[in-house]
C-alpha cells in the first residue's frame, strides 16, 4: 500500500499545454476564413418567412439579392415598405429593370434572391417580380429560413 | 565572468500569454460571424409574352390558385386550407383515378399561381411551400418505386434523377398581374 502511494506522489500532474496556442490558432484561421464581413447595410428591416421544401443555393456568386421590407427610421421606427438594391433604397420601380439588366449581363446565370419581410403586403413583390420579367432575370429565389 | 551569466540567463520567450491573444481574437470572430443561410424557394418567372397569344391550355390541366386579400386560398375558386393545398396538388397532378376534371398526365399539369396586391407574404410562401412539397413527395414516390431510394437521395443531376424530373415536371406559373 505504501508503495502506490509513493508512486502517485511522484507522477506529474500538469496537463501539457505548450499545445494550446496552436490549437486556438486553428480555431482562430478557420473563423477568420468562414467571416463574411456584411457587406450591404440594411435599410430596410427584413424577417424571413419560414418553410419546409427549400432548397439551397450552392453558387453563391450567381445570387444578387433584393430586399424587401419596412424602412428602418432610426430609433425602432419603421416606416413605409421599401425595396433595397445593394446599398441604394429604390425610389423609381422602373429603375429595378437596368439594374438588373447590367447584372445579368456581367452574369447570364443570374439568381435573384428577394429577401422579404414576412409581413409585408404582395403586391410590391408583384411590381419587383414584372421589373425582373422585363429584365430577363427569371430564376428567382424567394429566401426563407427552414421551419423547424 | 560576463560569458558565465550570459550562460545562465534563460532566453526563451514567455509563450503562455499566446494563448490568451489568440483567445480574444477567436472570440471576436466568433461574434462577428455570422454564416450565412442562404435557402429558400425557387423559382422561374415566365418571360414577359409576346403578342403572340399562348397555346391554349386544356381546363382540366391547370390548377389555378388564388390567394387573396384576406389570405385566403382558392384552388379552383374553391376555399382551401393551406394544410390540404398539398393533397389536392398531387391528386391534380398525378390524377391516379383518371378523373376527367384532374390534369391528363403529370406533364401537361400546370399550376398556375395568382394573388393580390393585398395578400399576405407569409400565407403566399405558406402555399408556395406545400405546392413544392407536392411535387417534392411525388418525386419521391417515383424514385422510391424505380431506384428505391427517395429522389433527394439521387445524385445531383444524374440520369435517374432527369428522368423522375421529366416525369413530374414542376410547372408553376405565376399569372399575370391585373392592371391597376
Amino acid at each position: 500500500m505504501s508503495k502506490f502511494q509513493k508512486k502517485q506522489a511522484n507522477t506529474k500532474e500538469n496537463i501539457p499545454t505548450s499545445a494550446l496556442p496552436d490549437i486556438i490558432f486553428m480555431l482562430l484561421i478557420f473563423f477568420m476564413v468562414v467571416t463574411v464581413l456584411r457587406e450591404v447595410e440594411l435599410q430596410v428591416q427584413v424577417e424571413f418567412a419560414s418553410a419546409e421544401n427549400i432548397e439551397k443555393i450552392e453558387q453563391k456568386r450567381l445570387v444578387s439579392y433584393v430586399y424587401i421590407g419596412p424602412e428602418r427610421l432610426g430609433g425602432g421606427e419603421f416606416g413605409e415598405t421599401r425595396v433595397q438594391i445593394d446599398d441604394a433604397l429604390i425610389d423609381d420601380m422602373g429603375a429595378i429593370r437596368n439594374i438588373m439588366y447590367d447584372k445579368l449581363m456581367e452574369e447570364p446565370r443570374l439568381i435573384v434572391s428577394l429577401r422579404v419581410d414576412r409581413e409585408s403586403e404582395f403586391g410590391i413583390v408583384t411590381d419587383v417580380q414584372q421589373e425582373l420579367r422585363h429584365a430577363g432575370t427569371l430564376r428567382i429565389n424567394y429566401s426563407t429560413l427552414r421551419e423547424i | 565572468m560576463l560569458l558565465k551569466k550570459r550562460q545562465k540567463d534563460d532566453v526563451e520567450i514567455e509563450g503562455s500569454s499566446m494563448a490568451d491573444i489568440a483567445f480574444l481574437l477567436l472570440i471576436f470572430f466568433l461574434v462577428v460571424t455570422t454564416i450565412d443561410v442562404d435557402t429558400g424557394i425557387g423559382l422561374v418567372l415566365p418571360p414577359i409574352p409576346d403578342d403572340v397569344e399562348p397555346p391554349p391550355v386544356l381546363e382540366r390541366n391547370m390548377m389555378r390558385i388564388l390567394v387573396n386579400a384576406q389570405g385566403m386560398v382558392l384552388m379552383d375558386d374553391d376555399p382551401t386550407s393551406i394544410a390540404e393545398v398539398r393533397q389536392r396538388i398531387m391528386d391534380f397532378v398525378a390524377n391516379p383515378g383518371n378523373d376527367p376534371n384532374l390534369a391528363e398526365t403529370p406533364d401537361d399539369a400546370i399550376v398556375s399561381i395568382k394573388t393580390d396586391r393585398q395578400t399576405p407574404y407569409n400565407v403566399y410562401i405558406d402555399m408556395l411551400d406545400e405546392v413544392m412539397g407536392a411535387y417534392n413527395e411525388l418525386r419521391n414516390q417515383a424514385s422510391q418505386e424505380r431506384f428505391g431510394v427517395p429522389y433527394t437521395a439521387l445524385e445531383e443531376d444524374s440520369p435517374q434523377q432527369e428522368q423522375i424530373r421529366e416525369l413530374y415536371p414542376k410547372r408553376i406559373s405565376i399569372a399575370e398581374p391585373d392592371e391597376g
